[in-house]
């Protein structure tokens, strides 16, 4: 099998696309025009079209992954039109609207703590790091309605065995980017910024995690976590933090932000778990978007073959 | 102003006005316009008009007295049975596409979760409300009882912020925002009840034979 590596390519190596998003935006505005009768919240758009994607570079040379589904995926206007990104706004539809001059330029990860081999990461590094695949995963959110998603990236155990860990890293805090000059609707949110997740060294090093850089082909768009995120498909979607700007190596469970928020509703470990409630919603169901009537969820959101050892003799009820 | 209050012109409009919404519901399902989740845009749109209609409702009395024109009762009963209209669609969206039209999943859900028991109970109240809201209703239970029942709006409101608010993960504007204009109507109306209360005091120290009814 010949995969290509993704060497050859650089994050700065950009085919615009241009055509493609001319069209786009005039259909978008096309549509608007209608919409603004009944909505009239469309001027603005009008005055200034989305323009989103703007650094949209397209990958080749993909390699397959045997951890996909096939499954139906959902749209490219989909997952990019609906959105938890709270940095830019709490509204499905903000995060596209809000993060169209989200500046990714000169983006670095940093990796730290106890590592042997602590370092800066640009984009460019990043994607040279391993060969990327696509990964068409179930997303499910902890609002119990899921996507499903072709993902582009690798396992992000191809960077912990880069940064060489030493025995006392034992949890992965990982950090956000978060800048209020960018990020004005940040103030409303209602929970904390920079926005923070973690996992324990066992599940990080899970296969199926995915240190992700795209999807849909191309690179990721801003409000699904440009330039670079997690990908946790066996947790719900909050646990797979966008924009990562931090990964830090240590001893201590760290911070999330939504158990630092709700201990009671959202836990360290965040497992798809169907028989665990939130206490204000049940779990028991999703709306798969597309979908009228709610489907049954499935424990580990169906990667239980993948994860389900990682928790022997834990009690998930507990551990939610 | 009388004039325009009075006419029958202006009832059909704002009747017009208020199912302008429903339409462009109608509208944006059609066209395919509902965004990625068209059941929670449903729920959220649908959901959002029931507070407005409430609080449009419960603006009346205080506007009648503010702004001394007694005419405005005239679209009182409209703007709550809009509100029941769009409680019904709400309802709807959460008994079909989330409940699958089971009953008895329905049952467990309201008794199990706060945020749909609250909502229920809004709903619920809502119901013998607009039974009752016929000229023949106001008859039969007489002025008084008939008030009284119809009170029960205010624990309805306050019953669908709440369970708005329980609904939100963590950015709470616009459940308080309900939350303030229901309570300003609500204090408003507590304020007018005391200041009716102290005018009445004096009688009773004049005559203290006299009872007098609240």
């Amino acid at each position: 099998m010949l995969i290509r590596r993704a060497s050859d390519l650089t994050y700065a190596d950009v085919t615009p696309r241009s055509v493609y998003l001319d069209r786009r935006n005039f259909l978008r505005a096309m549509g608007i025009v209608g919409a603004t009768a009944v909505a009239g919240n469309g001027l603005f758009e009008l005055v200034s079209p989305s323009q989103e994607a703007f650094a949209a570079t397209k990958f080749t040379g993909l390699a397959k992954s045997p951890l996909s589904t096939t499954e139906k995926q959902n749209t490219f206007e989909d997952v990019a039109h609906y959105n938890n990104f709270y940095e830019f706004g709490t509204d499905k539809g903000d995060p596209a609207k809000n993060s169209k001059n989200f500046n990714t330029s000169s983006w670095s990860v940093s990796v730290e703590g106890e590592v042997k081999k602590p370092r800066k990461f640009t984009v460019d590094e990043i994607l040279k790091i391993a060969p990327l695949e696509e990964r068409i995963y179930r997303h499910r959110c902890v609002e119990a309605w899921s996507i499903v998603v072709p993902w582009i990236g690798f396992s992000f155990s191809n960077l912990i065995q880069l940064v060489e860990p030493t025995p006392k890293a034992e949890f992965v805090a990982f950090q956000s980017y978060f800048d209020p000059q960018q990020m004005p609707q940040a103030k409303y949110a209602g929970i904390d910024f920079p926005y923070v997740e973690g996992l324990r060294m066992d599940e990080a090093m899970n296969p199926l995690a995915l240190l992700c850089v795209g999807m849909y082909g191309e690179t990721l768009p801003n409000q699904d976590g440009a330039p670079v995120r997690m990908v946790l498909p066996w947790k719900y979607g909050f646990k797979s933090i966008k924009s990562l700007v931090k990964i830090k190596f240590q001893q201590k469970l760290p911070p999330t932000t939504w158990n630092r928020m709700a201990p009671n509703e959202y836990g360290f470990y965040s497992n798809v778990n169907p028989s665990v409630d939130h206490p204000r919603w049940t779990q028991s169901k999703e709306r798969r978007l597309g979908e009228i009537f709610k489907r049954p969820t499935l424990m580990f959101n169906g990667y239980g073959e993948q994860v389900a050892s990682l928790y022997n003799g834990m009690d998930l009820k507990k551990n939610y | 102003m009388r004039r325009i209050l009075t006419s029958k012109w202006t009832k059909v409009v704002v009747f017009l006005l208020c199912l302008v919404p429903f339409f462009s519901l109608v509208d944006r399902s059609l066209h395919n316009r509902l965004g990625a989740n068209p059941v929670e845009f449903l729920q959220h749109a649908t959901g959002d008009w029931i507070l407005r209609f409430l609080v449009f409702t419960l603006a009346i009395t205080p506007l009648r007295k503010l702004l001394n024109q007694p005419d405005l009762i005239r679209f009182r009963r409209m703007l709550g049975l809009f509100a029941f209209f769009y409680a019904c669609l709400h309802f709807l969206t959460y008994l079909g596409p989330d409940q699958s039209f089971d009953l008895s999943a329905m049952w467990k859900d309201v008794a199990k979760r706060p945020f749909i028991t609250v909502g229920f109970l809004g709903f619920v109240l809502l119901i013998p409300l607009a039974l009752t809201s016929t000229t023949g209703w106001i008859r039969r239970l007489g002025g008084k009882r008939w008030q009284m029942l119809h009170r029960a709006v205010y624990i309805s409101a306050i019953a669908g912020v709440v369970h708005y608010y329980w609904l939100v993960k963590s950015d709470v504007r616009k459940p308080l925002f309900y939350g303030s204009l229901v309570a300003i109507l609500l204090l408003w109306r507590l304020g007018s009840w005391i200041s009716r209360r102290r005018s009445q005091a004096p009688v009773r120290v004049a005559a203290p034979g006299i009872s007098v009814s609240s």
